[in-house]
């Protein structure tokens, strides 16, 4: 085997390529979080519903998703769903940058499922009387969660949710098989241009670490500032 | 859709078997099984060191485990597809890689399980065993891991659904499991894309679900006549009182 040429990777076209594939993945890690966090309350929201059809709404969503391998999602959302749009929509979409589209759109709503669950969780951890003494104060079911049982369930919440964002996080690799150019891909791409496999796994497992331990710093620092109350 | 499942439903659960090698579901359920099987010792000796005494043992396994656990299964894959060669000195096919990164990541997952499920015995049972003149290993293997085991099952069974959704990575390096099956079923048949990976998904949900309810009954089981178990603090209460769903 050659020796590990360090300076590849510090600058020149290989530096740059892997670089930018690290930026990619940050961006659609981003992108994801920004849209899977929103979605996911809903989803808890729904599966704690006093409706019962909505309850199932919320069940059936999380169940489809989490049972069904990211892959799988990937693929269907970049082949699959272009196939039921007109010929001319699908064309204008394969011509401009649909990979990162159809990536961010399965990832966020794998994502989601997860952190819906681990919301519920929180949610159900506050106990029930203080729900019941927010409806008997006068506010609705909403204004409840919003008011009353949100606010405290959030400290139970975050930390899970930061080690779902680091799932997130692993799981924009898998994005690579449908082209997205992200750090996956770029690493790929530098290994068969150079056949420098050593130094392009090496970057890449390097950048995945490094975000990695930031994220898993960032839950330790989340549990030592805002421990959990018992009530 | 009744079409496509008609013609294409052998090559999708064996792949070319008999005629070529196996593939299909068949072969994403047998890769998950042996994974699955492999890792169960890694796991328990990686598990053990975690909650060993001795630093010198603790720490390395330690942060073995973080940096596993850090990185996607794709990257140990890609090391795994490109170093195994040059460690064993001959070609290594799609199987024994996709095999040997599995058995490794899941043997760090697995050693988390197994030390959640030693630390959740309580710690009396230990300080008994030892009391009662069983040297540490001995207080491990006749009183520890036995109540740990069996609360570690249901986690077991989920952590075969995560491998069975892990071997859909096979698809990358070409191995010929049940995604790349899809994939090639949909470039010979070129317009029912949909159909045929909603079909996957429909077939990855069908074994998961199953699986995970195989879980759910066994957690309930377990809940019902676990003797050693402490009460829980009463935080948790349901909200809605939906079905243990």
């Amino acid at each position: 085997m050659p020796r590990f040429d360090l300076a590849l990777l510090l600058h020149g076209q290989y530096h740059d390529w892997l670089v930018t594939g690290l930026l990619v993945s940050l961006k659609l890690a981003a992108v994801v979080f920004v849209f899977a966090l929103p979605l996911a309350i809903v989803i808890a929201l729904l599966r704690l519903a006093p409706l019962r059809a909505l309850r199932a709404l919320g069940v059936a969503y999380v169940e489809g998703i989490r049972n069904v391998p990211l892959l799988a999602h990937l693929l269907f959302w970049y082949f699959g769903a272009p196939e039921l749009l007109p010929d001319g929509v699908k064309e204008r979409l394969y011509a401009g940058n649909f990979e990162f589209l159809a990536g961010a759109i399965a990832l966020t709503l794998y994502t989601a499922a997860y952190m819906a669950e681990d919301i519920r969780s929180g949610i159900r951890a506050i106990p029930l009387v203080q729900f019941e003494a927010g409806r008997a104060l006068g506010f609705g079911f909403l204004a409840t969660m919003r008011r009353i049982v949100l606010p405290q369930a959030l400290r139970i919440t975050v930390p899970p949710l930061i080690s779902q964002t680091l799932n997130l996080w692993k799981d924009t690799s898998i994005a690579t098989v449908i082209g997205v150019a992200e750090m996956m891909y770029q690493a790929a791409r530098v290994e068969s241009a150079s056949f420098r496999s050593a130094e392009a796994f090496a970057f890449a497992t390097a950048a995945y670490l490094t975000v990695s331990l930031a994220i898993t710093g960032l839950a330790a620092w989340y549990h030592h500032r805002f421990p959990v109350r018992t009530v | 859709m009744i079409d496509l499942i008609h013609t294409y439903w052998l090559y999708f659960l064996v792949g070319q078997y008999p005629n070529g090698p196996l593939g299909g579901l068949a072969l994403t359920v047998l890769l998950a099984a042996l994974a699955l099987l492999l890792a169960l010792p890694i796991g328990l000796v990686l598990g053990l060191a975690r909650v060993s005494p001795f630093r010198a043992i603790r720490w390395p396994v330690t942060a073995l485990v973080h940096v596993v656990r850090g990185i996607p299964l794709l990257m140990v894959i890609f090391w795994a597809y490109f170093f195994l060669p040059s460690v064993t000195g001959h070609q290594t096919g799609q199987f024994s890689t996709m095999l040997m990164a599995l058995v490794v990541f899941d043997g760090v997952y697995l050693a988390e399980i197994v030390r959640a499920g030693i630390r959740g015995v309580p710690r009396g049972q230990f300080e008994a065993a030892r009391t009662l003149g069983l040297g540490y290993g001995r207080a491990m293997q006749r009183v520890i891991l036995p109540q740990a085991l069996r609360s570690m099952l249901p986690s077991l069974v989920n952590q075969f659904v995560s491998t069975i959704k892990e071997t859909s990575l096979g698809y990358i390096i070409g191995l010929t499991e049940v995604s790349f099956i899809a994939a090639q079923i949909n470039t010979q048949v070129f317009t029912h894309a949909t159909q045929v990976y909603l079909l996957l998904a429909l077939t990855y949900f069908v074994l998961c679900f199953g699986l995970s309810r195989i879980a759910h009954l066994l957690e309930r089981r377990l809940a019902r006549r676990a003797p050693t178990r402490v009460a829980r603090p009463s935080v948790v209460v349901p909200l809605a009182n939906e079905s243990n769903a």
